[in-house]
């Protein structure tokens, strides 16, 4: 078959909603497109585990402590899922990581914001977690297979995130007038960063015809933030707390929340790697791949002695 | 790279009376280590009561561009299903 029959037969299994599965045949761009996205975002799942798992042994409580454990396990869980799914797509593991540490793979600008107190892991919980499940739920349905079904998993795991999240928030929202505060000002601080996940206006989005062609994403990047702004505010209102954005405001005419512009060039200039924490995140990643080196040489070398010993014993000492 | 661990499969018995279904796979050095590791990733939340794990590089798998020759020949037999075959209304129990 010529190549350009490949293709429409391609995008027809596409438009027919048949799942492309690993050894299907597809045209290199989307798989390259579906490389770098899954990576990117087992990346982020690895990299988000930083903000958040340096307030476990600062829980303030056990129960707390627990959860949070829990948490931050299931998104090394979701990294992994993931990493297995870009491995489908002939990738190799080992380039992957080598990529992030060497500062050349993207990862989501969110998590190189600190967490300066408690209430802020109420609201990456609530806020950060809820942002990642809209996008993920669109993605169980996304066209290629592994990716799909790693994301049905994460989902699954996602919703607690998000519920302990907001019970932190409700928590503090209900407390003493200084733990409200700070509830007040972690949503501050994470209320713009979490709408800047959905990533920059449809507009401006160079990838996302071809990944709605290729039914990659189903829903633009301003669809999301919108069906997030909608359905957040009412929770908000719930902790009686103030979204921070004067231009917030209940539109009968459209059925959605109006809110105001994102600062587009703060936006840019994390992704271009001058967050608060880009350099200490990528130092972290670093150091725990290369704190953990010994353990990987060892671990092979012990499978290769037992592999080894299972040998009979001529056929060992000819070896 | 030099140390990388092999890629394993993983197959979960969610409860007993199902079958193993497949559900990812991991990186680990041995067998032994797979089994723990797929503990850890596929099992947090009670999903199985049992775990296969099989090297990535031991499966063999057909090559979809061959699926319609090798699926071919079943997809006429429509007899081999028993919508095929008319019973008669009066005759029960079949
Ligand atoms: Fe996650
Ligand atoms: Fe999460």
């Amino acid at each position: 078959m010529t190549s350009l029959n490949l293709e429409a037969l391609f995008q027809s299994k596409i438009d027919e909603e048949i799942k492309i599965e690993p050894k299907d045949w597809m045209p290199d761009a989307y798989r390259k497109t579906l490389i770098r996205q899954i990576s990117q975002h087992a990346h982020s799942e690895i990299v988000g585990m930083l903000p958040e798992g340096n307030w476990i042994t600062r829980a303030p409580s056990l129960r707390r402590k627990l959860i949070l454990l829990a948490k931050v396990q299931d998104e090394a869980g979701h990294g992994l899922y993931l990493y297995s799914a870009a491995e489908t797509l002939g990738a190799n593991r080992d380039d992957l990581v080598q990529q992030l540490l060497a500062g050349k793979a993207k990862y989501s600008s969110i998590f190189n914001y600190p967490t300066l107190n408690w209430a802020d892991l109420g609201a990456i919980g609530w806020l950060v977690d809820g942002a990642a499940i809209m996008n993920q739920v669109m993605l169980t349905r996304t066209s290629y297979g592994p990716y799909a079904r790693a994301m049905v998993r994460i989902c699954k795991e996602e919703s607690f995130h998000q519920r302990q999240g907001y019970e932190i928030m409700i928590a503090m929202a209900n407390g003493s007038p200084e733990q409200k505060a700070m509830a007040q000002d972690s949503l501050n601080r994470w209320w713009w960063p979490s709408l800047m996940m959905f990533g920059p206006h449809d507009s401006e989005s160079t990838h996302s015809d071809q990944a709605m062609k290729w039914k990659i994403k189903r829903k633009s990047n301003d669809e999301l933030r919108q069906q997030f702004v909608d359905v957040t505010v009412p929770q908000a209102e719930y902790l009686g707390l103030t979204i921070p954005d004067t231009k917030l405001r209940w539109n009968e005419a459209r059925g959605h929340y109006d809110f105001g512009e994102i600062d587009w060039e703060e936006f840019w200039s994390v992704v271009k790697g001058n967050g608060p924490c880009n350099k200490q995140r990528l130092k972290a990643r670093i150091k725990a791949y290369e704190d953990g080196a010994w353990v990987r040489e060892a671990a092979v070398a012990h499978a290769a002695k037992k592999e080894q010993d299972k040998l009979p014993e001529s056929s060992a000492k000819a070896a | 790279m030099k140390n990388e661990w092999p890629l394993w499969e993983v197959f979960i018995r969610s409860k007993s009376g199902l079958s193993h279904k497949h559900v990812g796979s991991l990186h680990a050095s041995d067998a032994e280590m797979a089994v723990e590791n797929a503990r850890d990733l596929y099992t947090r939340r009670n999903e199985g009561v049992s775990i296969w794990v099989v090297a990535s590089k031991d499966i063999t798998a057909s090559d979809p561009d061959d699926s319609d020759p090798l699926f071919e020949p079943a997809k006429d037999k429509i007899y081999r299903h028993p919508t095929f075959y008319e019973v008669p209304n009066e005759v029960t129990h079949m």
